[in-house]
């Protein structure tokens, strides 16, 4: 895998604004991030992830519902095809009657919605004065109702990015929904620990023009959300989906990104998916095929091939399932069409077949071209005869268990249609190289959103607005100036910028002859240190209560406690939780020490005093508990050495 | 459907501001606030939301409020009135199939949504049920009669017996069964009176709704539907039932029998049970499978019969401890001539009720005692407090539920106001709601925590 996506990386430029203009690259961020609350967004379960064996196991089925204007929206339709059983596993302790479905939201939490409103101003966004909870339908199981509880918070926001401004679109507050354990054939199971966790989504506009802008916005934004001191940390608590279009082509989603440096890799490729496509296209159209002259042929050749010995053939036979040839006119090798490395047009056809036909062990689908899948030249040419295909068609070879053979054909029927029109608005998934994606549905439109008729609009107050804005957290380029003046170095008010006790940080250097730089290596690199160490010993990986730390910061400034006798406590503070920060020593009792320590290390006798003094304070220290004032400790040494 | 008023549900300030800026409802418009600009559709408003914001639908399928207050201009740049229906397909008629009559009475079994207010639509006709609910057309032939509108806790004695005598035409008329979609709040009060207005019938009589609108991809009224139609059908059980899911798992439906059957929960899809009993049968859209075997067979003929009266001065009295005597004796001064107590335990009140309930025994009115614990008899030889009541004039109900002991009462007293007449009639079942035997396992209320309940839960789809 490595060496492999080693070769994709090769010498690419992902900053390289002339060719991704040439394109008429354009890409666009969709951010969730969860928000630290203590309960869930419509009801009052504890938000904790489970790994357990559940304790109890529902079976539901969605079914699309008509949409305004009385068909079935096309993801609605889509998954019904897959007619799937939804598993849902519950957990008593975190999981309660709504998040089965089984009883209507309770009013909308209230401290979610500060958080939304908090970030929602930090991105500079206007905010709504009624908060309209609306149902956006999912018919994949993942909630299981069928649709998410989701709402406007905010839109037409910025953040400043280089010498522009990317724009936001809008800020939502939603419930996520259920983690997959598992998805096989018709059936797909859930988890509901994380369903109805609250959380925000932030859209950008199609604003960043360079899959490295587009890493580099998400990064920002990351931070911008950390800093506001509102949102969960670690695994699975931020999910990012990035848009991309070129000229020509629809907007296709990628979700969940796992990492942004994977974000340019993917974007990249994308594009010249889509520019392979609408090649495609115009190749198809020089050979005459367009919507209107698309034809195909089909026939169910089980008989034919009877006696292959292609082993996915025999296998296939083996379960009784029908095998349905298609004959694409005219297509000759265009199957073949390249898209991303290594994977062609077919990738697209079998992707389709995966999702909505359920046919989901590979390969679900044979391109019949003579291209070594396995077939004796006798076998293709019986095909071709039985369908009437000529040299100038693509044959694909198509199968699946009874109904879902038909669901197969139809698939590779409507998604080599679309090729005549170019790129498929939809939704994508990577692969695991993190550079190439795979389909994962139909992107919906606002058709699937409907209001929420069991959640009645939430006003949001003048004064709650002030409220909020009078305390809501700096933005991270705002700390960082604000730290710098302080005489914080750059690396570390990045760092602190982003901590999760910047505010209390903040709070401390109000007084304006606080110790700033002390605080913030406290705060970050002692953190840091003490919990590698624990983590180290197998220790728990908790933080310590704020107001503890808050409160040992502000004695240690304030009793002058030398910085080695600071860091004790501070470990202190972590091993026993309590809070104790002591005195520095009186001159008087360094004096005292000294005189131990003289008395015991009358021979001791290093190159230079100077290195004699160093060990002697050092000795003091020690003795001292770390309490000795180290200038206090050198000063009476340097005395005695006369230096 | 176009609306008269261009302001619909808008009141009150918003009103005024909108008029103003010569808004109106569908209008496509760019608002302009101290904020800035929010573009989109101006949309109805809910009559009990407040009158200081508008409801704006963007672009992306998303609504928002707007305070009217912060508004500076409104532009209308076009209009788009969404004109809501469902699409109707003409129900396939398959001669070799069943027919089966829906009588609809307003629950909304079938539905969609508009989608821009969130208002329901019902889907009622056959052709948009088909619409709605295809598979229905693999099951049996469909003819739908919308008999009125109204929600479950709106019905009552006239819609009773409107339905009653639809249910008897059908039957005579040929009907392989009756399917009666209903709002489940009270659909066990119909349940109980149409098994006493329509007996004998030889024919399924299924009444079915939903817990989750259909509306929502995860409703249970598509499945529910299927099961009553196809119970209707083809199932063997000649009986008033209801029929709603099993499990809160979609896996099978559970057959209730009317008089029998209670919603024991405010919104679970498994919401009814059958109390004191077992159900009469599972059930699945492509077949019926009876629990018991001592129901009434479907058969042949149409010799149903139809006794639709009802006399609705007639009360449930929920016993609490300390309940004054006054409760009793204003219901006889207003001229009720039946009282259902629903009393604690095996079927008691406190001494301070006994006068009055002597005194509206003594002007003819019946009285009747069943229990509040739902489950078990009224047992009222069994201590004083019960042998004195009786003497009083009060009649043991056995284990008929409350609500359908008030159900029967009302039926009863249109027949004879005489209390010994009434009092037989009212001990004599009907159809089940008293039982000579409760099972032991026709109380199962299950608790979580206990290690072989859980064990239980943990596996499978429940
Ligand atoms: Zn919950």
């Amino acid at each position: 895998m490595d060496a492999w996506r080693k070769s994709l990386l090769e010498g690419l430029r992902f900053d390289d604004l002339g060719y991704y203009q040439s394109l008429g690259f354009k890409s666009g961020l969709e951010i969730h991030h969860q928000l630290d609350t203590r309960t869930k967004l419509f009801c009052h379960c504890p938000v904790r992830y489970r790994n357990d064996a559940p304790d109890a196991v529902i079976l539901r089925h969605m079914r699309p519902t008509l949409s305004e204007m009385g068909t079935y929206d096309g993801t609605a339709l889509m998954e019904f095809k897959t007619r799937k059983q939804v598993v849902y596993h519950l957990y008593r302790d975190n999981v309660c009657t709504y998040e089965m479905d089984d009883t209507p939201p309770f009013p909308i939490n209230q401290e979610a919605l500060d958080f939304a409103i908090e970030i929602a101003l930090m991105l500079n966004c206007k905010l709504v004065d009624e908060v309209h909870i609306t149902r956006k339908q999912y018919l994949d199981g993942s909630i299981p109702t069928g649709f998410q509880r989701t709402a406007i918070v905010g839109v037409d926001g910025w953040v400043p990015y280089r010498d522009r401004k990317i724009r936001i679109q809008q800020l939502a507050i939603e419930e996520d929904a259920c983690r997959e354990v598992s998805d096989v054939g018709h059936q797909v199971v859930f988890r509901t620990d994380r369903l109805s966790t609250p959380l925000i989504e932030i859209v950008t506009k199609p604003d960043m023009r360079t899959p490295h802008e587009v890493a580099e916005v998400d990064e920002l934004l990351g931070r911008l959300l950390r800093s506001s001191g509102r949102v969960r940390r670690g695994l699975g608590s931020a999910r990012q989906d990035v848009n991309v279009s070129i000229t020509g082509s629809d907007r296709v989603e990628t979700k969940g990104v796992p990492r942004t440096p994977d974000i340019r890799a993917l974007t990249h490729y994308e594009a010249l998916r889509h520019k392979a496509l609408i090649e495609l296209r115009d190749e198809l159209k020089k050979r005459g095929i367009t919507t209107e002259t698309f034809r195909t042929k089909e026939r169910e050749v089980t008989g034919i091939l009877s006696s292959s010995r292609n082993p996915r053939i025999a296998e296939i036979r083996k379960l009784g399932w029908p095998l349905v040839a298609i004959a694409l006119k005219g297509w000759g090798p265009l199957l073949r069409h390249k898209t991303q490395p290594g994977m062609t047009f077919a990738h697209e056809l079998a992707g389709r077949v995966r999702v909505i036909a359920c046919v989901d062990e590979m390969p679900n689908l044979f391109v019949l071209d003579g291209l070594g899948e396995g077939f004796s030249v006798e076998d293709e040419t019986r095909v071709r005869k039985a369908i009437g295909a000529t040299d100038d068609d693509a044959v694909v070879l198509a199968w699946g268990p009874g109904e879902d053979a038909r669901t197969s054909v139809n698939e590779i029927i409507a998604r080599a249609k679309e090729a005549t029109i170019g790129v498929p608005a939809e939704t994508r998934q990577h692969l695991p190289d993190a550079c190439r994606t795979d389909f994962e549905r139909i992107l919906p439109g606002p058709d699937r959103m409907y209001p929420d008729t069991d959640s009645p609009p939430v006003p949001i107050a003048r004064d709650r607005i002030a409220r909020i804005t009078a305390q809501r957290a700096l933005r991270p380029w705002e700390r960082e100036e604000l730290y710098v003046a302080r005489g914080v170095p750059v690396g570390l008010a990045r760092q602190l910028a982003i901590h999760r006790h910047a505010r209390m940080f903040e709070r401390l250097i109000a007084d304006k002859t606080a110790d700033a730089l002390l605080l913030a290596v406290a705060i970050c690199e002692w953190q840091t240190a003490i919990r590698r160490e624990r983590a180290l010993a197998g220790k728990p990986r908790c933080w310590p209560d704020e107001a503890q730390l808050e409160q040992l910061l502000k004695e240690g400034l304030a009793k002058k406690t030398p910085r080695p006798a600071l860091l004790l406590a501070l470990k202190k503070l972590y091993a026993e939780g309590i809070v104790e920060v002591p005195e520095p020593l009186a001159h008087r009792e360094v004096g005292e020490i000294w005189a131990r320590v003289q008395e015991a290390s009358k021979d001791v006798k290093y190159k230079t005093a100077s290195l004699t003094a160093d060990y002697l304070t050092g000795r003091i220290m020690k003795e001292s508990g770390w309490r000795a004032s180290p200038a206090d400790a050198r000063g009476i040494v340097g005395k005695h050495l006369s230096i | 459907m176009t609306s008269p008023d261009p302001l619909k549900g808008y009141r009150g300030r918003a009103r005024e501001v909108l008029k103003s800026h010569q808004a109106r409802v569908w209008a496509d418009v760019e608002i302009e606030t101290e904020d800035g600009v929010f573009e989109g559709i101006v949309l109805p408003r809910s009559e009990q939301a407040d009158d200081r914001h508008m409801v704006l639908k963007l672009s992306t399928g998303y609504n928002v409020g707007i305070a009217v207050d912060r508004i500076r201009t409104v532009r209308e740049k076009g209009f788009r009135e969404a004109h809501y229906k469902i699409p109707e397909k003409e129900f396939p008629f398959d001669p070799a199939k069943p027919n089966v009559t829906l009588l609809g009475t307003g629950g909304t079994i079938a539905s969609r949504l508009d989608y821009r207010t969130g208002a329901v639509i019902p889907a009622f006709t056959p052709g948009e049920l088909y619409g709605a609910v295809p598979e229905l057309a693999d099951i049996a032939n469909l003819k739908t009669i919308k008999l009125f509108g109204v929600f479950s806790e709106n019905m009552g004695p006239n819609e009773y017996i409107t339905t009653a005598k639809a249910i008897g035409a059908e039957i005579e008329a040929g009907a392989a069964g009756i399917v009666i979609g209903h709002g489940t709040d009270t659909m066990h009060h119909t349940a109980a009176v149409l098994t006493f207005m329509v007996q004998s019938s030889p024919v399924p009589i299924v009444m079915v709704g939903s817990q989750r609108s259909s509306d929502r991809p995860s409703s249970d009224a598509a499945f529910n539907l299927q099961c009553a139609v196809n119970t209707a059908a083809r199932g063997p059980i000649a009986e008033v039932m209801v029929c709603m899911f099993g499990p809160t798992s979609d896996s099978y439906n559970l057959l209730h029998r009317g008089t029998r059957v209670r919603k024991m929960h405010s919104s679970y899809r498994s919401t009814f049970r059958t109390l004191s009993d077992i159900p009469m049968a599972t059930c699945t859209p492509n077949e019926v499978k009876p629990l018991r075997q001592d129901y009434k067979r479907r058969r042949d003929d149409r010799n149903v019969k139809v006794d639709a009266v009802f006399d609705d001065r007639v009360a449930i009295v929920y016993y609490y401890p300390a309940m004054k005597p006054d409760i009793i004796s204003s219901l006889v001064d207003n001229g009720y001539k039946g009282i259902v107590i629903a009393g604690t335990g095996l079927g008691h009140v406190n001494k301070p009720l006994y006068e009055p309930l002597r005194e509206a025994c003594k002007k003819g009115v019946s009285v009747m005692m069943t229990v509040q614990t739902m489950w078990g008899y009224a047992q009222m030889y069994v201590y004083d407090t019960g042998r004195d009541l009786m003497e009083l004039g009060c009649v043991p109900c056995a284990n008929m539920l409350p609500e359908v002991a008030y159900i029967k009462l009302g039926w009863v007293l249109a027949h004879t106001q005489d209390r010994a007449e009434v009092a037989k009639m009212m001990i004599a079942p009907v159809n089940g709601e008293i039982t000579e035997r409760e099972p032991p396992d026709g109380y199962l209320v299950f608790q979580g925590g206990l290690p072989e309940v859980e064990e239980f839960l943990k596996r499978g789809w429940r």
